[in-house]
């Protein structure tokens, strides 16, 4: 179902055709990460903390060296210390992560890596590192760090956002604020008022890839990496920036990529592995194990969120007010920015406060997960604005229509929102089968929503016209969900091509300009509008060359259906195949770049619905029917809107169910594995039914807004929403196992 | 470290490969035959990215020591397709869209044609059940069951 | 490590006395994991899949035969077992994936020395008796006696199992498994329950069964749960029965999978289920329903 304000006519815009990349996919040809094998290549191996927090008193790695097979040995001194280098902050970070000096934060911080002639002498070499740690006391949840006297992970921190600033160091690095209005008075106004406390556990994204890395570095400073990543120019940047050179001399070649989330854009083991080929003379890779990947890398933040709303009579809110505290793992920079942002963006609130800090631990560094920071701050609002529903014993769409944004709000973070979909994404839940559906015994259905900004960005292509009239379309927007699909269709809508005859490609950091990270839900806006000029630089030329041919003005040339026309019909069209050939005589290839910042991104909104069956003897929650409504903007491949509208969902019923990290009181992670971290299964769902709504983005070419992040924010309040619904129990804390909706039924009875 | 020389018959061909004993056989058909169709995903037989068919019988490679292969038939993802044909369960993924980043897919597929082998006319709850071992974070499973319920059709004859 | 696949009993027995530090195994399923994890460095690998008695099923007049390196798919999809037995062959089809299945075993399962291991409480109310191989020759166990704690066995490092004896399932009889997992497949059961009951020609009970997973340090027999069905029929009060002594007779852990009081719980909840699955397949079976 797709509801579209207009129907623009076009060709190619809006089918579903096969993915460019789809049969190299299915016949196992694909190289992801882990698959390219080099003549010579080393395999390397990770050597990681087992405490929480700790000193590195030494760290001696001569018996590793002098194993059969092993051919080098680094640690954290093969780096430069960008700390006594005076480096940025961020930057003494991202190296300080990607391999530790004087102190580990987190259980799974690297400390070493080994690169060896087979995987099982690495594995052997990496077991005989000696580490001597100091075991420090460590903290776990914002509870633990922002207690009085709590352990410090940076001596130096000094929370940002606060004045005036505060005199003694702690494990808040900032604070952030949004006002307006008058919270008493709006409290005042209310009719009735609730306030929830909700916590949420870390999750990780879940990507079925785990992190790969083959290095292969010359003498010269120079060295090629293939990884899988969101983005090869970042991992250049980053790289470049752990291991002090230029990043020009790296080049970076993107793998296809299993599976990111926002996971895949920052470094891990790119850095490790150019060292380590550096030092052996040969290419190395580098592949983490699953529990390497629970254990060091994502997760997104556990979070403590109050929410405090209060609504009139006729379902207005009139106030609101949310504290929020989120983890941002061993270095500061948790998403609780974005939550501040996006928390209460969906309605048009008269006064509000909404106050977030960024709380270090001793787990992983958090990395972007969908939207990052919203899910959160979304499960806790919209689970508050439930209540207030059925206090009021208001509709949940109607009381969503009541307060929803539209074009012309004052965004809670700014801005006055351009034309924008909310309300039609309302709309289209109300107005689906699944809305009257009826319900069983132990049967709940439950309504949320959410805001996501998607990203523009820097983007660059290439477009290159071949010799038989077919184009290459050249990105450096690593493709994570069927983007290259997404350029070529619009390129055929452009050139007025098939779209068969267009090729995309993602090409290297050396082959194409400057491009961003794939996320943000970036891509197809920021990407698609570089696609889109180059395309349409290289219709100017055509037009030139077809003037020059026919020996008229430009202007009586015009681009129609893939062929030069004249307006007045004296010359017989030209195609681009006859453009093609004749390129020679009329000016050489016909190739065009763009690059670009991207101009006017436009907000996504997505309204779901969930009914769920809850065994009320065992706390066993079942979803048993979902609906996902969503505004596009444009769906240029709705094959892949409707993936990324499915994907977010599923993510965000995890999420809400089963996905958590467990930690035991040492610091140390449980549940590394995909046995005992549970992401859902096939037999866990429904099918996810899915409403495109196309409310197209005026400050795009073809009305894009992105879709990749917004489907993962309204979940986990649907989710709630729908228990409550079905057994009267409001579930505050993530995930709603079995184990604690057992507990608040007991409480309930009791 | 001795080595154990293998013999199997991998995708229709008879192949040799020498492979440590304690190696999976994932690994050995990764590195040592060079077929990379298979994933690893976790090691520990929880995604099922790293399926094939051992003797008709699908199984995590993962799990499965290398020189227990030895004398076995072998079908890999590189295999489904016959000559240059793609198999059903192949057209019908990049027809319906079936797959995002793509990781999860040969499993998927290996998988899937496991089942229908068995079971040419499954429900969906059958297709999700006997998919349950292959774990993807992308689709929300939704395309996948919709391709392996319209391979199931067009291998009926439907 | 060194692979070796004995095609004997007897092969398989001379080497597990002469090797030191040998771990053997069927689908592989739970030792490949717990080498990856560093739990296990066995020097030797010995592989019972190529020993013919270990991978099959036999079915006489008084009991079923089933190897203990069978792969549990080949029982499930045994049709004429997986009616006889509808509980033990459903417990055995929820180990793990259709990929497991194709792997996985009764002997794994129960070698494993897991609590939580879903087809041993199956087995045990099934009666089910171990054949147990070793350098003197043949023993015999009930399955209930095999796992003496976590990863703990009754069976010497040069023992192993070579294949189950099942007695046929008596007339007006019922067997049923139920398992709770937060997902619907691919977990390890936080609680499990095993149930089978005889019914008299009146209908009431005459033999129950009870036994739970997951709940103690080993599968456990729920006596007093037995004891409150036997000559009554499954009503609410012999059911609460039933659960009560269920929760009461658990010994559970607090753990990443469960609480304490939600296994108790839960355990009394499943105990009654799997009596009501295994009364009604007793009626089925012989038409009284």
């Amino acid at each position: 179902m797709a509801i579209t304000e207009e129907n623009p006519g076009y060709k190619w815009v809006g089918t579903r055709p096969i993915r460019p990349d789809g049969l190299e996919k299915v016949t196992g040809k694909a190289q992801f990460g882990a698959d390219l094998m080099l003549p010579g290549m080393l395999f390397g191996k990770v050597v990681r903390s087992p405490h929480a927090h700790a000193r590195i008193v030494s760290i001696d790695t001569t018996a590793a060296e002098a194993m059969v097979g092993v051919k080098a040995v680094i640690t954290g001194s093969d780096f430069p210390d960008l700390a006594a280098n005076g480096a940025h902050a961020s930057d003494i970070d991202v190296a300080s992560n990607a391999i530790a000096r004087e102190k580990v934060l987190y259980e799974g911080h690297v400390v070493a890596a080994v690169a060896a002639t087979t995987r099982d002498q690495a594995e052997a070499a990496a077991k005989a590192v000696e580490v001597t740690y100091e075991v420090l006391p460590h903290v776990l949840t914002v509870d633990e760090a922002m207690a009085d006297g709590a352990p410090l992970l940076h001596e130096g921190m000094i929370t940002k956002g606060v004045d005036p600033a505060p005199e003694n160091p702690s494990n808040v690095a900032s604070k952030i604020l949004h006002e307006r209005g008058d919270l008493d008075q709006g409290f005042g106004e209310a009719h009735v008022v609730v306030e929830r406390e909700f916590t949420t556990k870390p999750v990780h994204q879940g990507y079925i890839e785990p992190h790969a890395a083959v290095a292969d570095a010359n003498t010269d400073g120079r060295a090629h990496i293939w990884c899988s990543s969101q983005g090869h120019f970042q991992m250049r940047a980053y790289s470049a920036t752990v291991l002090g050179v230029s990043p020009g001399n790296l080049k970076v070649t993107a793998a296809e990529i299993g599976g990111g989330f926002g996971g895949k854009t920052v470094i891990y083991l790119e850095p490790l592995a150019v060292r380590l080929s550096q030092r052996a003379g040969r290419p190395v890779k580098l592949v983490m194990d699953r529990d390497e990947v629970f254990r060091a890398t994502g997760p997104t933040s556990g979070t403590r969120i109050r929410v405090k709303m209060g609504v009139s009579e006729d379902g207005k809110i009139t106030a609101a007010e949310v504290w929020m505290a989120y983890e941002a793992g061993a270095f500061s920079g948790s998403p609780v920015g974005a939550a501040g942002m996006t928390a209460i963006a969906c309605y048009d609130i008269p006064n509000f406060v909404v106050e977030g800090y960024d709380v270090v631990c001793n787990k992983p560094r958090v990395a972007a997960y969908r939207a990052p920071g919203a899910p959160m701050a979304a499960f806790a609002v919209e689970s508050v604005l439930d209540e207030l529903a059925r206090d009021i014993g208001m509709d949940p769409i109607d009381i969503r229509l009541a307060n929803a944004a539209v074009e012309g709000t004052q965004a809670s973070y700014g801005p006055k929102f351009p034309r924008i979909g909310f309300v039609e994404t309302l709309e289209a839940i109300k107005d689906h089968p699944n809305y009257t559906a009826d319900l069983g015994p132990n049967q709940g259905r439950g309504v949320s929503a959410g805001f996501w900004f998607n990203a523009g960005m820097m983007s660059s292509a290439t477009v290159h016209i071949n010799e038989n009239g077919s184009a290459t379309v050249v990105t450096g927007s690593p493709d994570i969900g069927g983007s290259r699909q997404s350029m070529a269709l619009m390129a055929a809508e452009e050139l007025g091509i098939p779209y068969e005859s267009i090729k995309a490609v993602v090409a290297d950091t050396e082959t194409v300009g400057f491009n961003d990270v794939t996320g943000g839900s970036r891509v197809t806006l920021a990407t698609g509008a570089a696609v889109v000029d180059a395309c349409r630089i290289i219709v100017e030329d055509l037009r030139a060359r077809a003037a020059k041919t026919w020996d008229v003005e430009v202007d009586q040339v015009e681009w129609v259906e893939g062929q030069a026309q004249h307006v007045e019909g004296t010359q017989p069209p030209l195609s681009l195949n006859d453009l093609a050939a004749k390129s020679g005589r009329t000016g050489g290839p016909i190739s065009a770049n763009a690059s670009l910042n991207s101009r006017g991104v436009g907000a996504g909104f997505s309204t779901q619905l969930c009914d769920v069956e809850v065994d009320p003897e065992t706390g066993v929650t079942r979803v048993v029917r979902y609906l996902t409504a969503q505004d596009a903007g444009r769906a240029i491949s709705p094959d892949y809107v409707e993936g990324q509208m499915q994907g977010g969902v599923v993510q965000g019923i995890g999420w809400a169910l089963n996905e958590e990290y467990i930690h035991n009181p040492d610091g140390v992670m449980e549940n590394p594995s995909f046995l005992d971290y549970r992401i859902p299964v096939a037999s866990d769902l429904p099918m996810i039914d899915c409403a495109i709504v196309e409310v197209p983005n005026p400050a795009h070419p073809y009305g894009v807004r992105g879709v990749g992040e917004v489907g993962i924010v309204p979940p986990m309040a649907a989710v709630g929403n729908a228990i409550r619904d079905a057994i009267d129990v409001r579930m505050t804390d993530l995930p709603m196992s079995p184990v604690r909706i057992l507990e608040a039924l007991n409480e309930q009875s009791d | 470290m001795a080595r154990t020389h293998i013999t199997a018959v991998v995708n229709g061909d008879e192949t040799e490969f020498l492979a440590e004993d304690g190696t999976s056989l994932l690994n050995a058909l990764r590195d040592e035959v060079g077929l990379t169709g298979a994933k690893e995903g976790c090691g520990t037989g929880d995604c099922g990215s790293c399926s094939v068919m051992i003797d008709d019988k699908v199984t995590t490679s993962c799990l499965v020591f290398a020189p227990e292969a030895n004398g076995a038939t072998i079908l890999t993802v590189e295999g489904l397709a016959d000559s240059g044909q793609l198999h059903p369960l192949q057209q019908c993924f990049l027809e319906g869209a079936a797959l995002q980043c793509g990781i999860c897919t040969p499993g998927f597929l290996i998988a899937a044609k496991a089942l229908l082998d068995k079971n040419p006319d499954p429900t969906e709850t059958e297709i999700r059940y006997a998919l349950a071992g292959n774990l993807c974070r992308c689709t929300g499973y939704d395309k996948i069951i919709r391709a392996v319920q319209e391979a199931a059709r067009e291998m009926r004859g439907q | 490590m060194k692979y070796v696949a004995p095609s004997s009993v007897e092969e398989a027995t001379s080497l597990l006395s002469t090797s030191p530090s040998a771990q053997v195994f069927a689908g592989a399923t739970d030792v490949v994991p717990q080498l990856r994890a560093g739990r296990s460095a066995p020097e030797v690998l010995v592989d019972l899949k190529k020993i013919q008695e270990l991978v099959s099923i036999v079915k006489d007049d008084t009991k079923w035969t089933v190897g203990a390196a069978t792969p549990t798919a080949n029982l499930t999809e045994d049709q004429a077992f997986s009616e006889e037995f509808q509980g033990l062959s459903e417990a055995a089809g929820l180990i793990g994936s259709d990929q497991i299945q194709n792997r996985s075993s009764l002997g794994g399962n129960l070698c494993n020395g897991s609590p939580a291991a879903d087809s041993v409480p199956a087995m045990v109310v099934n009666g089910v008796r171990a054949v147990i191989a070793g350098p003197n020759g043949t023993r015999v166990l009930d399955v209930a006696e095999v796992v003496t704690g976590p990863g703990q066995l009754s069976l010497e490092d040069d023992e192993f199992i070579v294949e189950f004896e099942i007695d046929r399932m008596p007339e007006r009889s019922g067997d049923a498994y139920l398992r709770m997992i937060p997902r619907t497949e691919m977990d390890i059961a936080v609680v499990g329950a095993g149930a089978r009951v005889t019914l008299a020609e009146d209908g009431s009970i005459e033999e129950a069964i009870v036994a739970l997973g997951a709940v103690a340090p080993t599968v456990v027999r729920v006596p007093e749960a037995e004891a409150a069905l036997v000559g009554n029929t499954p009503n609410e009060q012999t059911l609460s029965a039933v659960a009560g002594a269920a929760s009461e007779v658990c010994n559970p852990i607090d753990d990443k999978r469960g609480t304490i009081a939600y296994r108790k719980q839960v355990a009394g909840v499943l105990a009654k289920r799997a009596v009501l699955i295994a009364v009604e397949r007793a009626q089925q079976r012989n038409g009284m329903k």
